[in-house]
């Protein structure tokens, strides 16, 4: 039995009111793959930003043990010494700079006060040779495509002496040649001894190059399955990512009566506001109906909030096409103001960064976007505004001492709760909620979904977006499957399984 | 409720307290010439335009910490203009109503490049700087020009009889003046207590009473002192009147309308605010061309106060009116601040420089001291955002 490199004994690591690890074991052996596989908000990234120091020693309990000795690292630079170097998901390369000056951020070549360029070039080219990566080391970030930026992210954490390397799903945003030619390039480099920690949503790649695979569920690992020893599918893999049982974490719906279409999309199409050559939403097509929720179910990045947000007024993309239609009229919105006119709301997923303003207090934020409706003339009275934000509170049951407290200061639950009650205050028919449960405890869940019942028992449609699984299953009527920028299934309530859903997702990924 | 946390009443009061301390040093340090009336008096007078520019100034600051840098040259500019105008026999009512249209036209200038364009504030305003100043001088073609018309410098606070006269024929001392201010302490008790019952009797929260009557009856004493001080000199300035009018008319914008709600909201998240349906581009605009107006009005004020105007006039101006909103509690990151902390701010500044002017400080260590004091109110402000993540 090969040595253990890595071993992470008991993990617990609790944000405020959210327990995200619990217990967890993670053991790694010297020279292999392993991949980490769950749902989104399962706890992976968790657990590798405690590896790496960015949760530093004392905010979690358990032991890190790694080649022999007891870890305790403070921040990145720590974990680095030794050896362990984490690959972000979302690329952190600097476009204006060199992709030479780029490896050596922070690393920096020669003497502190006199930068050795000559050096951090030459050095620079040796890695980008064993990447395979054919460029220069002085062109710019910017000039190089993401699969090759994909790289010299690779060869900066090779330049660092990485001897245990964490990828942290770092196919998402490439395409299939290129994600191909990355894969085999670990294979490559586990000829040459290194050991490497692969997070993916992507379970072909994880069966292709992992050794051993350890599913992670709700902020604790389930099993871990060696490829030496058992025959790992992907249907086994999904089984274990999704093996709990539904029980009444939903609360029913009871005799809410379905009606006309309230709102429909044809042909919808975007691109990328940035790279408009790139398809975000390609040719999508769906509709809600009044009293009814319809699931948006697919993984991040497979273009949801692009859909949602470029039908709320075009607030995202470039060059948008197709048709929208609400209650049965072709309706053009440019902007949010005419999205909110014609009854129409978006439940942001970022509540911090698109939702609220954390300075001003849960009434501000409960009247913004409704302002007009408490003012006369353009003066707001302050009474109404004052009853409107206790009026939701009570209806919400948000809990804070008075509706005067700063929002910044609430749980994200409540946080939640107010960003909905600012959106119901609008009075929309259609509501579009994007992951509305999103790093939120189950008790405040459980009240999330009383409101949606309520929503559409009170005849509004409501398009829930999210990539839980199980959350998706229990409060839609009918959902629609989302990969890769276009809607790849459509089921009904009835009919829908975890499984059906996954390999839905997964067939359309081979057929593309 | 009921009870009333010290820390959190000195971390509220901050700078109120910073003040009271700064008079009583200064008080101490000039032998008590400090609160001499005809002090009091220069000092509202000499700082009109800091108020004033001030005002404007928080508008920007409150959209995302944005400045505006051409203030300064600004107030010079339209000065210059209404000058060389007058001086050419304009009459007087015309002369006031093209500078503040030139203002405000400045403004929305401005403000079109930044809000619509995004052009930085930081340099849409820096060009504006140069280019302003540069027109000034071409304006006064490089001369100072003085102001003589009588109506004009009486209504804007120039020369000595800027001052509202006393009706009553009081003595010792301006009647009216003494007269105006129990009135004004008066409605504001009577406002203060309407406000409570209406909000008590619809069943609202209220302040705690003891805070309440503590804070009341403080600024009630502070009001009819201030204007005693004042009837012992010459009584109500112009200057006075018309820092009063701003400082209500924004303070009601700030609190009680839409757009100045949306002026913290796209400061505290732009965002937030543009998804909520908020015309996020026309707040920005709206906050530069409202400076270009202010901007006007202190143009307005600066040469009747001087009688003249002069090229080299408003240089620093924008950065008093900067330091003003920050030391009174303006966030650098914009979405908190208010036109009563803008006040202390400025009166905070207004005071340092006089008390130190009286004790004969060299005017280049007045400067190091004002630096020092805008540092330290930047880090309390840092510092406090800090410990609430």
């Amino acid at each position: 039995m090969a040595k253990v490199l890595l071993e992470m004994k008991n993990i617990t690591k609790t944000f405020p009111g959210v327990k995200a690890l619990d217990n967890v074991n993670l053991k790694v052996e010297e020279g292999e793959i392993h991949a980490l596989v769950g749902e989104n908000g399962a706890g992976k990234s968790t657990l590798m930003n405690v590896l790496s120091g960015i949760y530093p020693y004392g905010t979690y309990e358990g032991d890190i043990i790694y080649n022999g000795e007891v870890c305790k690292f403070n921040k990145i630079k720590d974990s680095e010494q030794k050896g362990i170097v984490i690959i972000h998901q979302e690329l952190a390369l600097v476009p204006y700079m060199s992709i030479g000056e780029n490896m050596f951020l922070g690393n920096e070549q020669g003497k502190k006060a006199a930068i050795d360029w000559d050096k951090t070039y030459a050095e620079a080219d040796k890695y980008l040779k064993m990447v395979g990566l054919s460029e220069s080391s002085r062109v710019l970030i910017k000039e190089i495509g993401t699969g090759k930026q994909q790289l010299v992210e690779i060869a900066k954490a090779l330049a660092k002496n990485a001897k245990l390397l964490i990828l942290d799903e770092p196919t998402s945003s490439l395409n299939e040649t290129d994600s191909k030619a990355l894969l085999d390039l670990m294979l490559e480099f586990k000829k040459q001894g290194m050991t490497m920690i692969i997070i993916s949503h992507k379970l072909n790649e994880v069966a292709y190059v992992s050794d051993k695979i350890t599913v992670v569920r709700d902020g604790s690992t389930i099993e871990t399955m060696d490829k030496h020893t058992t025959e790992i599918s992907e249907d086994r893999i999904i089984k274990g990512m999704v093996g709990r049982e539904l029980t009444d974490r939903f609360p029913k719906r009871h005799d809410v009566k379905i009606g006309d279409i309230n709102m429909e999309v044809k042909d919808w199409t975007v691109y990328h506001p940035l790279y408009p050559e790139r398809k975000v939403v390609d040719n999508v097509s769906f509709n809600v109906r009044k009293g009814e929720v319809v699931g948006i179910y697919g993984l991040m990045g497979a273009g949801r909030t692009e859909l949602a947000m470029s039908i709320f007024g075009q607030s995202y993309g470039a060059n948008i096409t197709g048709k929208l239609m609400l209650s049965g009229k072709e309706v053009h919105l440019k902007t949010p103001q005419e999205a909110i006119k014609n009854k129409l709301a978006y439940v942001t997923e970022d509540r911090k960064g698109n939702g609220l303003v954390l300075t001003n207090s849960i009434k501000i934020n409960t009247s913004l976007a409704n302002l007009d409706s408490i003012s006369n003339h353009k003066v707001i009275d302050k009474d109404k505004e004052y009853q409107v934000a206790e009026e939701y509170r009570g209806k919400l049951k948000t809990k804070c001492p008075t509706v005067e407290q700063n929002v910044g200061n609430l749980s994200g639950g409540n946080q939640q709760k107010v960003l909905l009650a600012k959106w119901m205050f609008t009075d929309p028919d259609v509501l579009i909620l994007d992951e509305p449960t999103r790093g939120i405890d189950v008790g405040a869940k459980y009240e999330i979904y009383c409101i949606i019942n309520d929503l559409v028992a009170a005849g509004k449609s409501v398009v829930m977006i999210s990539s839980e699984l199980p959350e998706v299953l229990g409060m839609s009527d009918r959902i629609y499957i989302m990969n890769a920028a276009k809607i790849v299934g459509e089921l009904d309530a009835e009919e829908a399984t975890q499984e059906l859903i996954m390999s839905s997702i997964l067939k359309s990924g081979e057929g593309a | 409720m009921g009870n009333i946390k010290i820390a959190d009443v000195l971390k509220k009061y901050t700078m109120v307290i910073a003040l009271i301390l700064v008079i009583v040093f200064f008080q101490i340090g000039t032998e008590g010439k400090i609160l001499f009336a005809q002090n009091i008096n220069n000092l509202i007078s000499q700082n009109a335009y800091v108020f004033v520019l001030a005002t404007g100034m928080l508008l920007c600051i409150l959209t995302g910490g944005n400045i505006d840098l051409s203030v300064g040259s600004v107030v010079c500019f339209v000065g210059g203009i209404g000058a060389v105008m007058m001086a050419n026999g304009t009459n007087m009512i015309l002369a006031v109503i093209v500078m503040l249209v030139i203002g405000l036209l400045v403004g929305m200038f401005q403000g079109f490049w930044i809000a619509y364009i995004k052009v930085p504030p930081f340099i849409a305003t820096l060009a504006g700087m140069y280019a302003f100043r540069g027109l000034s001088n071409v304006v006064l073609q490089g001369y100072a020009v003085s102001v003589t018309d009588a109506a004009f410098l009486n209504i804007f606070g120039g020369g000595a009889e800027c001052y509202i006269p006393d009706f009553f024929g009081g003595e010792t001392m301006n009647m009216t003046c003494l007269i105006a201010g129990i009135v004004i302490a008066v409605l504001y008790i009577l406002v203060t207590v309407k406000n409570r019952i209406s909000r008590k009797a619809k069943g609202y929260e209220v302040n705690p009473l003891a805070g309440e009557i503590v804070k009341t009856v403080l600024i009630s004493v502070l009001i009819v002192w201030l204007f005693y001080k004042l009837a012992n000199f010459r009584g109500i300035s112009a200057a006075l009147v018309w820092i009063a009018l701003i400082l209500l008319i924004y303070s009601y914008i700030t609190n009680k309308t839409t757009i100045g709600r949306y002026l913290y909201a796209v400061g505290g998240n732009e965002k937030a605010t543009r998804l909520s349906g908020v015309n996020t581009k026309r707040i920005y605009f709206f906050a530069y061309a409202n400076m270009g107006l202010l901007a006007g009005l202190a143009g307005i004020l600066t040469i009747a106060r001087a009688a003249s105007a002069q090229p080299t006039y408003g240089q620093g101006y924008e950065m008093d009116a900067i330091a003003a909103c920050f030391i009174g509690g303006a966030s650098a990151y914009g979405g908190v601040g208010s036109v009563m902390g803008m006040v202390v701010g400025a009166t905070l500044m207004g005071v340092i420089n006089q008390g130190m002017s009286i004790m004969g400080v060299n005017a280049n260590y007045q400067s190091v001291v004002k630096g020092l004091v805008l540092l330290i109110a930047i880090i309390f402000d840092v510092m406090s955002k800090k410990e609430k993540n």
